[in-house]
């Protein structure tokens, strides 16, 4: 152990944050947004729709993110006419194919969460929002989804720690954020302890931020004794389990 | 192609003994460090907490270069020259650490949602603490972990893919190899990815068949 050298790598690695929060907060958005539809369909439509989302879900929390990032990243561009199109652009940078393989994979894992928060949504309280004349879009929006999400919260704080934890294989395709700087510093010191155990230490402190950012937003949606049965989970832990709970097809 | 089609079924057998050796002892692990914890002695149990919190909290891929390239570092400081680590022996404590420090919560946290009655009733009945595990709390718990424990191994499977990295011939790395030397990394990817699918497929149809032959008792 050398605390120069751990000193240094915390200057060093710090500067790999800014690229690993950005890639975790942009991929956690998009694949947000994304999957709402994809779970209300998921949740709702008819079998076949529903059929089709869950291959998408099944196909990308089935494989390894890393096989997935490859694909993107190397794969693509085998394809004449991605390369001639305008997206070549955007696929031969590897920040853009690691947030398109983040973005893909967090929204297929969101997906799966919201849906099991959709389907357990008493039906007696959309029943009832469609009673007081709610169109179905109002009640999507202003009862199913808001109850929903509350329900999911617990789900998705896994779902933010993975991504957070999964931003580190940006790594392999070049990207120099803190895995990157780890691996880049290590190959010019060969001080693997130090600088592998601050560069974990980094991860750990912004995984535990995500966890407490998670239980205070629960906390502040908590509205009634259902909820904060909801909220329970039956193991309670301080990190979140293993995010994959793949259903049967 | 052909001769990749060897190497992958080589590969696949790699990625499938790295796993079920990383997952068999880091469910032993993972068992008795939630016996440990749940023992109530606060520092023990604080210990392991800090050990699960810190495994779960950092990537996968972390763990694996800190123990491939600290393990390799250690070695050569040990030997007085440079030693490498074989990949494999530093992928399988990797990813018994990961499954361990998930196993163990998903263990301990089945074991606290057994009635405190059955132990207490197992011991009015007079049996020792070894015979209060074998046959009363043991059966319950592992129908209650069954379904979190099952998530863990098709988990387990897709962490594999990372042990590529630091070299092990996986299917990730006949994959990547491949897709080098053919100059057709879609088809060598494509390829790796169903071996994947298959691979978690079968993890997960075997945990459900088990789960339905065994289900949580009183629910």
């Amino acid at each position: 152990m050398d605390f120069d050298t751990m000193i240094a790598a915390v200057m060093v690695l710090s500067s790999g944050l800014a690229l690993t929060l950005s890639l975790t907060v942009m991929a956690l958005m998009a694949g947000f947004v994304l999957s709402v539809p994809l779970a209300f369909m998921r949740a709702f439509a008819r079998p076949a729709l529903s059929r089709t989302v869950l291959s998408y879900t099944y196909v990308f929390r089935g494989t390894p993110m890393l096989v997935q990032l490859f694909l993107v990243y190397y794969g693509l561009g085998q394809i004449e006419a991605v390369r001639a199109s305008v997206f070549w652009v955007i696929l031969r940078d590897p920040f853009w194919c690691a947030l398109l393989t983040f973005s893909l994979n967090s929204a297929a894992h969101t997906t799966e969460i919201l849906c099991r928060g959709l389907q357990s949504v008493p039906k007696g309280t959309t029943e009832a929002a469609t009673a007081l004349g709610l169109k179905p879009m109002q009640v999507a929006r202003l009862v199913t989804f808001p109850i929903a999400f509350r329900i999911s919260l617990p789900a998705y704080g896994n779902e933010v720690v993975g991504m957070m934890k999964g931003s580190s294989l940006a790594s392999t395709v070049t990207l120099l954020e803190v895995t990157g700087m780890a691996r880049q510093m290590v190959s010019m010191t060969f001080a693997p302890y130090e600088i592998f155990i601050v560069a974990g230490a980094i991860y750990l402190l912004l995984t535990s931020l995500a966890v407490k950012a998670t239980q205070f937003l629960e906390r502040q949606l908590a509205t009634d004794g259902t909820a904060r049965r909801w909220r329970q989970p039956r193991f309670a832990t301080t990190v979140p389990e293993h995010r994959l709970t793949t259903p049967m097809p | 192609m052909n001769g990749f089609a060897i190497q992958f079924a080589g590969a696949l057998l790699i990625t499938i003994g790295l796993g079920l050796v990383s997952g068999f002892l880091g469910t032993v692990f993972g068992l008795m460090l939630a016996i440990l914890k749940n023992a109530r002695t606060p520092r023990v149990a604080g210990l392991i907490t800090a050990y699960t919190t810190i495994v779960r909290g950092v990537p996968e891929l972390v763990i694996i270069l800190l123990i491939y390239f600290g393990g390799t570092a250690l070695a050569s400081k040990i030997a007085g020259r440079y030693v490498e680590i074989n990949a494999f022996t530093a992928g399988i404590v990797a990813l018994t650490v990961v499954f361990s420090g998930y196993a163990t919560e998903v263990f301990r946290g089945a074991i606290a949602a057994i009635p405190a009655g059955q132990a207490e009733a197992a011991k009015s009945l007079g049996l020792n603490a070894w015979q209060r595990w074998m046959f009363v709390i043991g059966p319950q718990m592992c129908r209650l972990a069954l379904p979190a424990y099952g998530n863990l191994w098709i988990s387990l499977f897709k962490d594999t893919a990372l042990v590529s990295i630091v070299g092990l011939s996986d299917i990730m790395r006949v994959a990547s190899v491949g897709a080098g030397s053919m100059r057709a990394p879609l088809t060598f990817y494509l390829a790796a990815s169903a071996l994947y699918l298959l691979l978690t497929t079968v993890t997960l149809v075997s945990i459900r068949s088990v789960e339905r032959r065994y289900p949580a008792l009183g629910r």
